[in-house]
Order: C-alpha cells, then structure tokens, then sequence
C-alpha cells in the first residue's frame, strides 16, 4: 500500500500518521507480552529493569525464579493438577461436541436454532454466574473439591469452541466429495473416516486447543471448587497476584507464552494444512 | 394391465408398496431421529450440569423456606392476620406447639437465628420462651406476653408475617438497595450501604467505555491487517493472535509488572526526567488499571472479526468514491464504513458482554474503584446462607441483562458470525 504518486501533500501525511498510529496500536498489544521474558530472568526481586540488566551484565541475569518455579513441589504438582484437569476435559469435550456438531448440522435436526443456542449459552453466560451455580450444586451433589466436578465444569465451557469450530469446518465442507467417494464404491464408515473424518480434523483439532486453553487458564471456577489437592496453577498464580507477587510468577508467565506460541503455531500448520486440502492457494 | 389413466390416479408408492408420502415421512422421521441422537449426549449434559444449576441458582434467589420450615404452624396461622394489633389466641397457640416440636428436633434455634437476622435481638427471647413453653397450657396469650414485652411487639409479627412466605423478593430489593422498613414498606437502604445500584451502572458504564477504545484501536489495524498483502498482513496478525492465545493471568500481570509505582513505565518516566521519583503516577489498583488492562485484554475480540468483514470489502469501492470526486473522508464514512458495521456490531456485542462479567482482571488491578458486580457476587458467594441468595440475586439480574444483549445480538447479527481463530 504504497503512497500513489499523484497523492496529495495532506494525503501523505496521513498515510504515514496512519502507519505510525497503527504501529503504536500493535506495540501496545504485543509489548506487555514480550516485557515479562526478559525481566523474568532479572536476578533481583524486581519487577523493573535493573541497571544491570540495561547494560547487558551477565551479573543482572539469573534463572533463580526458574530454579524456584521448578524446584517447588507445590507449583510443580499445581502445574500437573491444571494438564491432568485440562487433558481430561479436553478428550471429553472434544468427543461431545464434535458429535453433537455432526448432528447439529444434519439436514432434518429438529429445533436447530433452540438447541444451537443452548449448546452456545456456557460461552455467553458470564463465568461468574456460572461459577456461581455450579458452586452450590456441585456442593449439593457432593462433587465439590474434586477433580469430576472440575473436569465437568471445564466440559461445559469447553464444548460451546468444539460445536462452532466444527460448524464452521462443515459449513465450508463440499457436499459432492461425499457423493463422489460413494459412487467409487466406498460405503458409509469407510466414506466418513477417509474422506470426511479427514477434512474435519482441522476444526475438530482446532476446538480442542480452543478447549484445552479455556481450561488450562480458567481461574473462577476452580478459585470456588478447588479443595487443596486440585489447586492448579492458576489459583495458586492468582493468589500470588493477590497477595505478595514474587517474580517465580514472571517465570511461569514465560513459560506460558511459549506455551500459547507452540499452540499458535500448531494453528497455523492446521489452517495451511486444511488450504492445501481443499485446493486453495495457501495465504 | 394398468393404463396410464390409472396409474396417474393410484397413489405413487415405494418399492415395498407403501404410498411414497408415507415413506418420506417415515424415512424423515429416522433422519430427523438420527440428528437428535447425535447431538442428544451434549444437550442432556449441558441440561444437567449447566441449566439446571443456573436454574436453581435463580430459584434459590427467591426462594424463601426457613419460617415455613421451622414454624409451619404459626406460618398458617398467621396468614389470616389481618396486620392489626397483636395477633389472637389461635396464633400463640401455634406458635407454642411449632416451639415445642421444634425444641424436641433442635430446629428452633434455627428459626430463632432466621428471624433474629430481621429483627436483631429476637434470638434470644424466641430461645427464652421456648425453654418454659411445654409447661404452659391454654390460652397461651397471655402467658406470652407476660414472658416478654416483646412478643407485644407488632413489628414482630408484620415481619414474622412476611418472611413466613414461601417466595420473597427481598433479595432482589437488596441488590436494587432497597429493603423493607419498620412499617413493612420498601424503602431505600440507608445511604452507607446503598452500593449494588452503582456498582451495576458502574459495570455498564465501564464496560461501555471499554468497548469504545477497542473499537477505536481496532478499527485501524483491522484496516491494515485488511488492506496489506497477505504476507504482511499474516505477520501483522500474529501480533493480534499471540496476545489472543496468551493466558488471562499472563496478561494480567504483564500489567501489573508495567503500571507498578515500582513498575517498568513508573521507571522509565522516572529515568527520563518526565516524572518526580515522588511523583510517580499511579495507574494500577485503581479504575485506571481496569480499564487499560481489560482492553488490552478484549482488543483481540474486537479485531478479529472487523477483519474478517473488512477483507470481504474490495478496495476497488473506496477507489471508485474517490474517482467520483468524494474527499477521502467522505468516500470512508459513505462507503466503507456501513460496509464494516456487521463485524462492528459483532465486535462490540462480544467485548461488552465479556467485559460486564469480568471477574478476575477487576479483582487484580481494579482496587476498590475499579471492581466490577462479578467480584461483589464472588464476595457474596464465599458468605452465609443470607449472602448466597443476595449472590444469586446479583447474578440473575446480571444474567438477564446479558441475555438480553445476546438476544439483541441475535437479532442483528446472527451468532453463526461468530468466528475464532
């Protein structure tokens, strides 16, 4: 989008201004997320830049948060709490959902529209309200401070991503790959799991990372049902926040960036994957 | 051998003999049974672990047991009260059998510690009188009053009276700060504890401010994002996609980090000589800090579907508005906005209904200032019985507003818009 030559002076001067004007707006995006890394390897207990640091010495740098990150049983078994919780939610609601999504998307479903936004509703109720309900049943049922009645509770925020991206994979699904794989000879299971099933994939895979994320970074339904064994990282980072913030927070922060790095990642393989399949130019 | 005549007339049928309309309708009926099938797993999960809760949680709002429970007989007696001096005989003499059954059960302290939460002090004449009651014998009238002026008290009863029903709007009153008076009128709450109202439009307001700065920092990179070529314009988004994908907690103390008064942007002022090491400003703890961290936060939800309805758009459009002879600004406003309003409505809807249910960015750099409802109603859930349903009162109402707005969004947008990733 270069500058035409016949634009005019005060037309320039907007295309840079734009430029500059959207420049900040991406600094402002991406600049909190990159500041954490460095100042989590700061060797002292701040959360600023030392002059040390400023100056690139060695001396201003230490993997100490790392070290107490890693070497603390408590963050350790808390970091192994949210996978254990976030895996099994995922596999269950990538399952039930993805199912649901084919029906949902047959010809004859009856009351669509009704059941579509039910299935929706756990993404537009506020967590709160959620967390809220759930909290006196779970404890009325006697699943409160258990792992089944986190893992339910993340089932039900982690569906409503699996329904909608597997709708969205279907609704770009050409119909006639059916027909053509059916008057080749091949019959209903063979045509769903190689012609169908692999088409899907992408959407069923990108529900679940949508899944897994949702869990892994929920903090209010667990901060409720959480007894002391189940505490995941999140609660015990969210009450660090809370009460005195060290920077071994700073270090699992990073890691976590990296984390949503891989995941970001993995996406766009899928994405350039799921272009090459249907036969368009990759963008 | 049939002519054609005839064949026209008889009834189309299927290879087994059965009229072709009967075998539509049959075979749809299947299709239609199959879908539900696959969709039927999800739908009665959701229905008991998630609606049924919600449901509960509103009739629990409104849902008012203990008098009835631990005072069924005075509960019906007293409903033919008609409010007017001390009630007669026949409720004294229900309120003596509830007292001894209750004593026998242990509940009564429960039904003193119920209404003692309406009229502070009644505990412990409730729990005097029912220690001496199994000695009385009718009339117990007297014998009441004689105990304690208190059971004179007419303020007693209205209120005994009141709370004796089974549905109670009393904590929606609270959430809206209002309660009932001496006299068992509504009335505001005294002023010190007027907060849930404000707390609500703040909330609203807050949110409503958030969504605007979004839009105003999402409309140009959407632009851009839209309008580079590909290969930049992939790059461009994977400055919007990582911040996407980085967890709420990481980002909130990304910001924590930054606006300290100890923090990197304090220092760097600092440094610079812009700022007093005194002086340092303070930007987090307070509404400020909500306000720049949420949208940091919701910026994401904002761009991603502006730029999904911005690429549809052919620049070719703006080109020929100018040619025409419109000013660049014209041409923009005339042309290319409207076209953009779609993802706009989406893109706000879904930053407002996210940010009026915010719980755990408030909770962290908002102070007192910057708290939103949702932390009042984790506040109230971690309370007594009494605050559980003022939580669940808060929460309806909250519930209902959003709804309102998804509906709204509904109508205009259509979910099905919604996209991610």
């Amino acid at each position: 989008m270069a500058v035409p030559t016949y634009a005019t002076t005060a037309e320039r001067v907007w295309h840079y201004a734009f430029r500059i004007i959207c420049g900040l707006i991406f600094f402002f995006l991406i600049a909190p997320i990159v500041v954490i890394i460095p100042l989590s390897f700061n060797a002292e207990p701040y959360f600023t830049f030392t002059r040390e640091m400023l100056s690139f010495n060695p001396e201003g740098y230490s993997l100490r948060w790392y070290e107490n990150l890693l070497g603390s049983q408590e963050w350790m078994q808390s970091i192994a709490n949210s996978f254990f919780i976030a895996i099994s939610s995922t596999i269950i609601a990538t399952a039930l959902g993805t199912v649901a999504a084919l029906g949902l998307n047959r010809p004859n479903m009856p009351a669509r529209a009704l059941i579509t936004a039910i299935l929706i509703s756990p993404m537009i109720v506020p967590l709160i309200i959620t967390a809220a309900a759930l909290f006196s049943f779970f404890a009325r049922v006697g699943l409160s401070n258990t792992y089944f009645g986190i893992i339910l509770s993340h089932v039900v925020l982690g569906t409503p991503f699996v329904v909608l991206t597997v709708t969205a994979s279907l609704a770009g699904f050409n119909q006639t790959l059916i027909r053509a794989s059916q008057s080749l000879g091949a019959n209903q299971a063979r045509t769903f799991f190689k012609v169908i099933l692999p088409l899907l994939l992408p959407g069923v895979i990108s529900g679940a990372l949508f899944a897994f994320v949702t869990s892994l970074d929920e903090v209010v339904i667990v901060n409720f049902m959480a007894g002391p064994t189940q505490t995941p990282m999140t609660v015990r980072m969210f009450s660090g926040l809370r009460e005195e913030i060290s920077p071994t927070i700073l270090a699992l922060a990073s890691l976590l960036v990296a984390l949503s790095i891989l995941l970001l990642a993995t996406l766009e393989m899928i994405r350039r994957r799921n272009e090459r399949m249907r036969g368009m130019s990759p963008g | 051998m049939a002519t054609r005549e005839d064949r026209s007339k008889a009834p189309l049928v299927a290879a087994d003999g059965t009229p072709l309309k009967e075998a539509l309708r049959r075979s749809q009926a299947i299709e239609r049974r199959r879908a539900f099938a696959l969709v039927a797993p999800l739908l009665f999960f959701l229905l008991i672990v998630f609606i049924v809760p919600i449901i509960a949680m509103m009739w629990r709002s409104i849902y008012n047991p203990e008098i009835r429970e631990y005072l069924p007989q005075t509960a019906s007696a007293l409903s033919a009260w008609d409010g007017e001096g001390i009630p007669p005989e026949p409720v004294f003499q229900a309120m003596a059998a509830d007292m001894i059954v209750g004593v026998e059960n242990r509940t009564i302290g429960r039904a003193a510690a119920r209404i003692n939460r309406e009229i502070p002090g009644a505990r412990s004449t409730m729990m005097r009188t029912s220690r001496q009651v199994d000695e009385w014998s009718a009339p117990y009238r007297e014998k009441f009053l004689e105990e304690d002026e208190d059971w004179a008290n007419l303020e007693f009863w209205t209120i005994l009276q009141r709370e004796s029903r089974l549905i109670t709007p009393t904590y929606y009153l609270l959430a809206m700060d209002y309660e009932y008076n001496a006299q068992g009128e509504i009335a505001p709450r005294p002023e010190v504890y007027q907060i849930y109202r404000d707390l609500f439009f703040r909330t609203a307001w807050m949110s409503l401010l958030i969504t605007g700065i979004c839009v105003m920092l999402a409309y140009p990179i959407s632009y851009m994002l839209a309008t580079q070529p590909a290969r930049i314009s992939n790059l461009l988004l994977i400055l919007v996609l990582l911040p996407f994908w980085t967890s709420l907690l990481v980002r909130t103390s990304a910001w924590i980090v930054l606006l300290q008064q100890q923090g990197v942007i304090n220092e760097l002022l600092v440094g610079l000589g812009a700022i007093d090491s005194d002086g340092r400003l303070r930007m987090i703890y307070n509404r400020t800090g909500t306000i720049v961290a949420m949208t940091h936060i919701l910026l994401p939800f904002m761009v991603l579907p502006l730029y999904s309805v911005m690429k549809t758009i052919p620049p070719s459009y703006l080109r020929a508005a100018k040619s025409l002879g419109a000013h660049p600004f014209r041409a923009w406003w005339r042309v290319y906005f409207p076209l953009t309003i779609p993802g706009l409505a989406a893109g706000c809807i879904l930053v407002f209904i996210l940010a009026i249910g915010y719980y755990i960015t408030p909770a962290l750099v908002g102070g007192d200032s910057g708290i939103f409802i949702s932390n009042l109603i984790a506040d109230n859930m971690q309370g007594s019985s009494a605050q559980l349903k003022l939580a669940a009162a808060l929460a309806t109402i909250l519930l209902v507003a959003v709804l309102f707005i998804y509906w709204l969004f509904n109508r205009l947008v259509g979910v099905e818009k919604l996209k991610f990733g």
